[in-house]
């Protein structure tokens, strides 16, 4: 009964904020990946610099650590020559009483032009984009389970890069994709390029209710979800998944969903390989796999700071 | 002689679900008590007409759940604005859960809260007891006591009663004075944690999943314990499609159960959370468009036996907040009447019909003398104008809470008076 009007892109059809994937018209993404094009050759240069936002002040948020996540956003930042502050919120600022948004608007209060959040509960990200000040933007740098946007984008950039053309492709989604905002926002994306095929695998423990209802093809087991695939895209395994019900052991997960050789083997013969990071060697990809000639999960971190830079670029110029 | 005045109501369309009575009329009050409807009792002489011509008078409506935030949350709503805002939804007659601060576990706490409600004189309060001292699951709490303060049932509201033991216990305790006990079907363990319907919505939004299954698992105990010992239950705000199928089989063997829904529930499903609109952070959980339609036909058919408000005024700085960690629940108090005629009237009933289930089947599962116009019961009426359109605007609401998912929707069917006892106490 709702309308459901988005928060993300305005009527005018721009960029306000980057939150989700969902909903991201084809030409948006495209349109990024065309400008994160750019910059990769400045990151190539001998200066690293342009000058896109110079004089504007970003705010890396964070109310979940992550030093990685975070660094690749500064840098992307740097690069296009805004200042960055970076703010390390964790869960003490909560417990000291001060609210979500109270937080924000202090930092608002300090003429932020721009803040890239992550947060441990879904829609935290939408609720700030709800209440700052127009012209302030925010990307969602992972909130809770739902989305992780820029990571979802740099994948995209990733598979056009080595694949040319969504529309004959084969992708599988492996493992952990219950718990996984990755898997979410990468999902979304590659429904709307029109890849034909996309499949998840994983033991019903590990996929999300209805999660077919999102387009996709669902699989348990790995050597069928494997064959003819043009792109495998491992999920991370977090630790604590491992002492609850939800599996029985690392090892047993391995033996069941880790990507062999031999199972890559059933894939294209080229087949790319990619994996979000921080990887579990020997949890849910071998050793051999992950730097083998197959793998671009190197380069996927070298096309992040573009498409950070990218998206940056494009909500905070005039 | 200054006793309360004799009304006639006049040129009403008088419903009465309980006589079955549509019919225009007028109604006859003398001594705060239904004097007759339609034909004027002998002698009978009016100190004041009311004109009803255009409007409806039904009775009162009795809202099953309603929280008045006293004692302990007195920063989310107060007596005094929370029954202001049940006589300006048309409702005399309501039950208040006992998940207040301290909860209602202890005679001294029903009775000022009945006292402190009752001098407001506004609409009739019944309180329901705690069914476990503090509402920890553990010891039962003074079930003779309470019920001689003023208890018409024992709910262990929203809080989980993790043993299955301590709910056995209890149910055989109650079922030895004949009390009812209220429950909310949820299995604490399947539900921990989550907060919206398992399904597409919340795998797209990434939110915890409350599955169907922690429902119907907890109703299949429930009717179990219910045969086993013989108690009387209430099944609190049902949310489900397999639920109410598990219901209508229970009452179809005989068992003692009644049960109800939330309005919110009858007309929202979890596509309306939207990008994370807390407003629609609700207990239960909004569910499938599907489990919606089924709710809706359960309750027209009776297997649901009433509809409430839910009434949870929560403040605003509670909802603003990422949508896990909102405050559940919704201002629906001045929303019940309106949303109860369109789910009626979308599903092709009578208004006798539709009313039935906030008015004399409410009152029927409350076990009090309410909701009906028959000749030698309170005068509790509502007079409502059916044709009236209004925008729900949440600052309008006389109630404390302002959050509605229903803010800015359009509804039909407005309160112009409420009389409780024979005295008018809302007038718009």
């Amino acid at each position: 009964m709702n309308p459901r009007r988005s928060l993300q892109v305005g009527p005018d059809g721009k960029l306000r904020h980057l939150l989700t994937t969902e909903g991201l018209p084809a030409e948006m993404i495209r349109h990024i990946l065309d400008t994160a094009d750019q910059f990769v050759s400045v990151s190539e240069r001998e200066v690293k610099k342009v000058p896109v936002l110079r004089g504007k002040s970003i705010f890396n948020v964070f109310f979940e650590n992550s030093t990685r996540t975070r660094t690749t956003f500064e840098i992307a930042a740097k690069r296009l020559s805004a200042d960055v502050i970076n703010l390390n919120v964790g869960a003490s600022s909560t417990s000291k009483g001060e609210t979500l948004l109270d937080t924000v608007y202090n930092l608002q209060a300090m003429d932020a032009d721009m803040f890239v959040v992550r947060h441990s509960q879904s829609g935290a990200p939408h609720l700030i984009a709800r209440h700052v000040k127009p012209g302030v933007a925010v990307i969602n740098a992972g909130d809770g389970r739902h989305a992780h946007p820029t990571q979802g984008l740099l994948d995209m950039y990733t598979i056009r890069h080595y694949k040319k053309d969504f529309s004959a492709l084969t992708v599988a989604i492996v493992g952990d994709v219950l718990h996984s905002r990755v898997a979410r926002s990468q999902i979304f994306a590659l429904k709307t390029l029109g890849v034909p095929d996309l499949r998840v695998i994983g033991p019903k423990t590990l996929l999300p209710a209805e999660v077919e209802r999102l387009g996709v093809r669902v699989f348990q087991d790995m050597s069928a979800g494997l064959k003819g695939c043009d792109v495998v895209i491992m999920l991370r395994l977090q630790n604590e998944r491992m002492n609850g019900a939800l599996l029985p052991s690392a090892g047993e997960f391995f033996k069941c969903y880790g990507l062999t050789a031999q199972k890559l083997a059933l894939a294209k013969p080229d087949a790319i390989v990619m994996h979000p990071g921080p990887m579990n060697r020997g949890v849910e990809i071998d050793s051999t796999v992950a730097d083998g000639r197959q793998s671009v999960i190197l380069p996927q971190v070298t096309f992040g700071i573009a498409v950070r830079m990218a998206v940056m670029s494009m909500l905070g110029a005039p | 002689m200054s006793g309360p005045p004799r009304i006639e109501i006049r040129g009403a369309r008088v419903v009465d679900p309980a006589s079955g009575r549509d019919a225009p009329g007028s109604i006859f009050i003398a001594e705060g008590l239904i004097a007759g409807v339609g034909q004027a009792p002998d002698g009978f002489r009016a100190d004041e007409t009311i004109d009803a011509a255009g409007l409806v008078a039904c009775p009162g409506l009795v809202d099953l759940s309603v929280r008045l935030r006293e004692p302990g949350y007195e920063y989310r709503a107060t007596l005094e604005s929370e029954m202001k805002a049940a006589v300006a939804g048309g409702v005399t007659t309501l039950a208040c859960p006992p998940d207040t601060d301290p909860p209602l576990d202890e005679p001294g706490l029903v009775e000022m809260l009945k006292r402190r409600a009752a001098s407001l004189e506004r609409a009739r309060v019944y309180p329901l007891g705690a069914l476990t001292v503090g509402l920890k699951g553990q010891r039962l709490a003074e079930m003779a006591e309470l019920t001689e303060a003023g208890c018409v049932g024992f709910f262990q509201g929203q809080a989980p009663l993790p043993e299955t033991s301590t709910l056995l216990e209890a149910m055989r305790y109650a079922s030895s004075f004949g009390y009812t006990v209220w429950l909310r079907p949820e299995d604490p363990a399947l539900a921990a944690g989550g907060v919206a319907h398992e399904g597409e919505v919340a795998t797209r939004l990434g939110l915890a999943p409350i599955p169907v299954i922690a429902e119907t698992i907890a109703i299949r105990t429930i009717v179990e314990l219910a045969m086993h010992t013989g108690a009387r239950v209430h099944l609190a705000r049902l949310s489900s499609a397999a639920g109410a199928v598990l219901v209508a089989e229970a009452k179809s063997r005989g068992v003692p159960i009644t049960c109800d829904v939330g309005i919110h529930h009858l007309h929202l499903c979890d596509r309306d959370i939207g990008e994370f609109d807390s407003s629609c952070r609700l207990v239960p959980p909004l569910r499938s468009p599907a489990d919606r339609e089924r709710l809706r036909r359960a309750l027209a058919e009776g297997v649901i036996d009433a509809v409430c408000s839910d009434h949870a005024p929560v403040d605003e700085d509670a909802k603003q907040v990422p949508f896990a960690e909102a405050e559940p629940g919704a201002t629906g108090l001045e929303l019940l009447l309106p949303l109860t005629l369109q789910w009626g009237s979308e599903c092709g009933l009578a208004p006798a019909q539709a009313l039935a289930r906030v008015t004399s089947d409410a009152a029927r599962v409350l076990g009090v003398a309410a909701g009906s116009l028959v000749p030698g019961v309170a005068a509790d009426i509502c007079l409502y104008d059916p044709k009236a359109s209004w925008v729900v605007q949440p600052q309008a609401l006389a109630s404390q809470g302002k959050n509605t998912p229903f803010n800015g929707y359009e509804l039909t069917g407005r309160v112009v008076r409420t009389i409780v006892g024979g005295r008018t106490v809302h007038a718009s």
